[in-house]
C-alpha cells in the first residue's frame, strides 16, 4: 500500500466509523446476529456443547461401568436388530460391555485429546509466529526453518514411534499430538503479524517505548485471537483423527481405556458379523469432527471484521 | 533463477541435515541399543562387549557421522529384527508404497480439479454445494474407518474387490480410495478459490471479449494459473501420502514401506524405523524442492521476486 493509498483508506475508514456510530448495531450486535444465522455454527455449536456435556456428565447417563465385562452378555445387537434389547441400546462388545457407556465415556478421551493438543501445539506455533512475525529477518529465518524441518517429518511415524517408546498413556499421547500440530498455528500467525505490526497503533507503541513483549502481547496477541482459534478448531480435529488412528494401530490409548479408535480396533475382530461394532464409534468420530471443523468455520466467518455472509 | 535455486536448494540441505539428526536421535531415544541387540539374557559384560563391536561405546556426535557417512553410501545398517540390510527391506517395498501414493494422488486430482473448476465457475450452485459437501467428508472421515467401511461393503457385501494383499492391480483400489479421499479437499479447495481468482481478473474479461469458447477461456486461461498453487500443494499431498500410508497399509495388509515401519515399530525394531522416517522425510523435501522448481518455471514473478 502506498502512502496516498493508506491516506485515502484510513479517511474513508474513519468516516465510516462515524457512520457506524450512528446507525449501525454494536460489533457484538452484528456477531450475535451473523452467529444465529450461520447453519454450520449452529450445528456445529449444539454437536460441541452436547460432546462436551455428555462427558462430563457420563456416569450420570449410564448405569452399566465401561470396563466391567460380562461373558454372559457378549455381543448382543444394537437395539433396533432383530435381536436387541432395551437393556444395552447400542449393545455390547465381545467382552459384554455395554457399547452405548464406553462411547459416552470414549467422548471424554476425544475431547481431553483434542483440547489438550491443540493447546500446546497453539501455545508453541503461535509464540513462533509471533516472534517471527514481528522481529523478522534472522529471526524468522530460523522459525521458518524450524517449520519447514517439521512439515519435513512424517507426523503419524513419528508419533507412533514415540508413543511406542514412552507408552501410550493418555498423558503422552496429548503431548505427542501437541508436538504434532504446531506448523499451522505458526504459518498463519507470523503472516497475520507481518500485516498488523506495520499498524499506527503499533508504531505508536514502539514510539512511547514499550518493550517488544508487551507490544507482541498488548497489541499484536489479542488482534491475532480469532485466526488462532480457528486454526485451533482445525487442529483440535486433526488430533481427535490421529488419536482415533494411533489407538486403532494398538500404539495410542492402552486398553480397556474406552477411547473411540480403539473401539473400532477391537470391533474389528467382529466386524464381518457385527459390523455394527465398527460402525457406531466410527460414526462418533466422523460427526464429532465434522461438528468442529463447523464451528472453526462458523467462528471464522462470524469475526471476520469486514463481514462475510 | 539461478540465486533462487540456491537458496531454495541450501535451505533443503539444510532441513534435510535436521532431519537426519532427529530421525538418529530417535533410535537413541528408543533405549540401550547395546541391551535390545544383546538379547534379554546378556549379562553387562557381554552388552558392554556388544557396544564396542557396534561401535556404540563412542560419542554420539562421532557415531552419528558415521551413520549418515554410510547413509549417504546406501548402508543403513541392519533389521534387528531379520538381520537383513535395511536398505534391502526398503528397496522391496517401496514399490509397493510409491505405487499406493501414486494412485492415491491421481484418484485425488482427477476428482477435486475438475469439482473445484466446477464450483468455481458455478458459485453456490448444485455441483457447489456437492463438491463443498464431498469436501468436509473428506476432512473428517478418519481413514482407517473409512477404508474399514469399504471392506465390508465391497469387499465382504458385495464381493467387489479384494480386502487384503499387494499382489494385483484390484488389491490396490480400495487403499487408493481410502487414502486419497483424505487429500481431496485441500486440492478442491486450493483450486476452487484459484479459479475465482483467475475468472475475476481482466485477461479472462478479455478472452471472454475476444469470442473464445468456454471451453478454451476456463482450461487454457484460467486453470492455466489457478493451477500454480496446486502444483505445490500436489508435492505436499504426495509427501503427506507416502507418510500417510503408514495407517492404510495397516488396514488392508498391503507390503508397503508403511506397513514395514508399523511392524517395525511393534517389534523395536528400531534401525528400521530410523531409515524409513529419514527416507520419507527426505522424499518430501526433494519433491517441494522440485515443486518449487517448477512453479519458478512457470511464474516469472516467483524467480525475480
Amino acid at each position: 500500500m502506498t502512502s496516498i493509498e493508506r491516506d485515502r483508506f484510513e479517511r474513508s475508514a474513519s468516516s465510516a466509523a462515524v457512520a457506524y456510530e450512528r446507525e449501525a448495531p454494536s460489533p457484538r450486535a452484528v456477531m450475535r446476529r451473523r452467529a444465529l444465522t450461520h447453519p454450520g455454527f449452529l450445528f456445529g455449536g449444539t454437536v460441541m456443547v452436547a460432546t462436551i456435556l455428555v462427558a462430563i456428565f457420563a456416569p450420570l447417563l449410564t448405569s452399566y461401568d465401561p470396563f466391567a465385562q460380562d461373558l454372559t452378555q457378549r455381543l448382543i445387537p444394537p437395539v433396533w436388530a432383530a435381536k436387541g434389547s432395551w437393556a444395552h441400546l447400542l449393545g455390547t462388545d465381545g467382552f459384554g460391555r455395554d457399547y452405548l457407556t464406553r462411547l459416552i465415556y470414549g467422548a471424554r478421551i476425544s475431547l481431553i485429546v483434542g483440547f489438550g493438543a491443540a493447546a500446546i501445539a497453539g501455545v508453541i506455533g503461535t509464540s513462533l509466529g509471533l516472534v517471527g512475525g514481528y522481529f523478522g529477518g534472522r529471526v524468522d529465518s530460523v522459525v521458518m526453518y524450524l517449520v519447514n524441518v517439521k512439515l519435513a517429518m512424517p507426523g503419524v511415524l513419528i508419533a507412533l514411534s514415540l508413543i511406542a517408546v514412552f507408552g501410550g498413556s493418555v498423558t503422552v499421547v496429548v503431548a505427542v499430538l501437541g508436538l504434532l500440530f504446531w506448523d499451522r498455528f505458526v504459518v498463519v500467525t507470523r503472516s497475520v503479524t507481518q500485516q498488523l505490526r506495520v499498524n499506527d497503533y503499533v508504531t505508536a507503541a514502539q514510539a512511547v517505548g514499550a518493550s517488544s513483549r508487551r507490544i507482541i502481547l498488548g497489541e499484536i496477541l489479542p488482534n491475532v485471537l480469532n485466526h488462532i482459534i480457528v486454526i485451533a478448531s482445525l487442529e483440535m480435529a486433526s488430533a481427535i483423527l490421529v488419536e482415533a488412528a494411533l489407538s486403532f494401530l494398538g500404539l495410542g490409548i492402552r486398553p480397556p481405556t474406552p477411547s473411540w479408535g480403539l473401539m473400532i480396533s477391537e470391533g474389528r475382530n467382529f466386524m464381518f458379523f457385527q459390523p455394527y461394532l465398527v460402525a457406531i464409534p466410527g460414526a462418533a468420530i466422523f460427526v464429532l469432527v465434522i461438528a468442529i471443523n463447523m464451528l472453526g468455520d462458523g467462528i471464522r466467518d462470524i469475526t471476520a471484521p469486514e463481514g462475510r455472509n | 533463477m539461478m540465486r533462487f535455486l540456491i537458496h531454495r536448494a541450501s535451505i533443503a540441505v539444510l532441513v534435510a541435515l535436521t532431519v537426519s539428526i532427529i530421525g538418529f536421535a530417535l533410535l537413541r531415544l528408543s533405549g540401550d541399543l547395546a541391551a535390545a541387540l544383546a538379547g534379554d539374557t546378556a549379562k553387562p559384560e557381554q552388552i558392554a562387549q556388544v557396544a564396542h563391536l557396534y561401535g556404540l561405546d563412542r560419542p554420539l556426535y562421532i557415531q552419528y557421522l558415521d551413520w549418515a557417512g554410510k547413509a549417504l553410501h546406501g548402508d543403513l545398517g541392519r533389521s534387528l529384527f531379520d538381520n537383513k540390510p535395511v536398505s534391502q527391506l526398503i528397496a522391496e517395498r517401496v514399490g509397493v508404497t510409491a505405487q499406493l501414493s501414486f494412485m492415491s494422488l491421481v484418484y485425488a486430482l482427477v476428482i477435486a480439479i475438475p469439482l473445484g473448476v466446477l464450483a468455481a465457475t458455478k458459485p453456490n450452485s448444485w455441483i457447489d454445494r456437492a463438491s463443498l459437501g464431498l469436501a468436509v467428508f473428506g476432512q473428517a472421515v478418519p481413514n482407517f474407518w473409512f477404508g474399514l467401511i469399504l471392506i465390508i461393503v465391497f469387499g465382504v457385501t458385495l464381493r467387489w474387490l479384494p480386502i487384503s494383499g499387494s499382489d494385483h492391480f484390484s488389491n490396490f483400489i480400495l487403499p487408493t480410495i481410502t487414502l486419497g479421499t483424505s487429500v481431496i479437499p485441500a486440492i478442491m479447495r486450493v483450486t476452487r478459490t484459484g479459479m475465482l481468482d483467475a475468472l475475476d481478473s481482466d485477461y479472462i474479461r478479455m478472452a471472454r471479449a475476444k469470442g473464445l469458447s468456454t471451453v478454451s477461456v476456463l482450461f487454457k486461461h484460467a486453470l492455466r494459473n489457478a493451477i500454480l498453487p496446486v502444483v505445490s500443494l500436489t508435492a505436499v499431498s504426495l509427501g503427506f501420502l507416502l507418510g500417510g500410508s503408514v495407517i492404510v497399509e495397516s488396514v488392508f495388509a498391503l507390503n508397503g514401506i508403511g506397513f514395514l515401519a508399523f511392524q517395525s515399530i511393534l517389534r523395536t525394531d528400531f534401525p528400521v524405523v530410523q531409515s524409513i522416517v529419514v527416507f520419507v522425510s527426505f522424499a518430501y523435501i526433494v519433491l517441494t524442492l522440485l515443486s518449487d522448481v517448477v512453479n519458478a518455471y512457470l511464474d516469472p514473478r516467483i524467480r525475480i521476486g
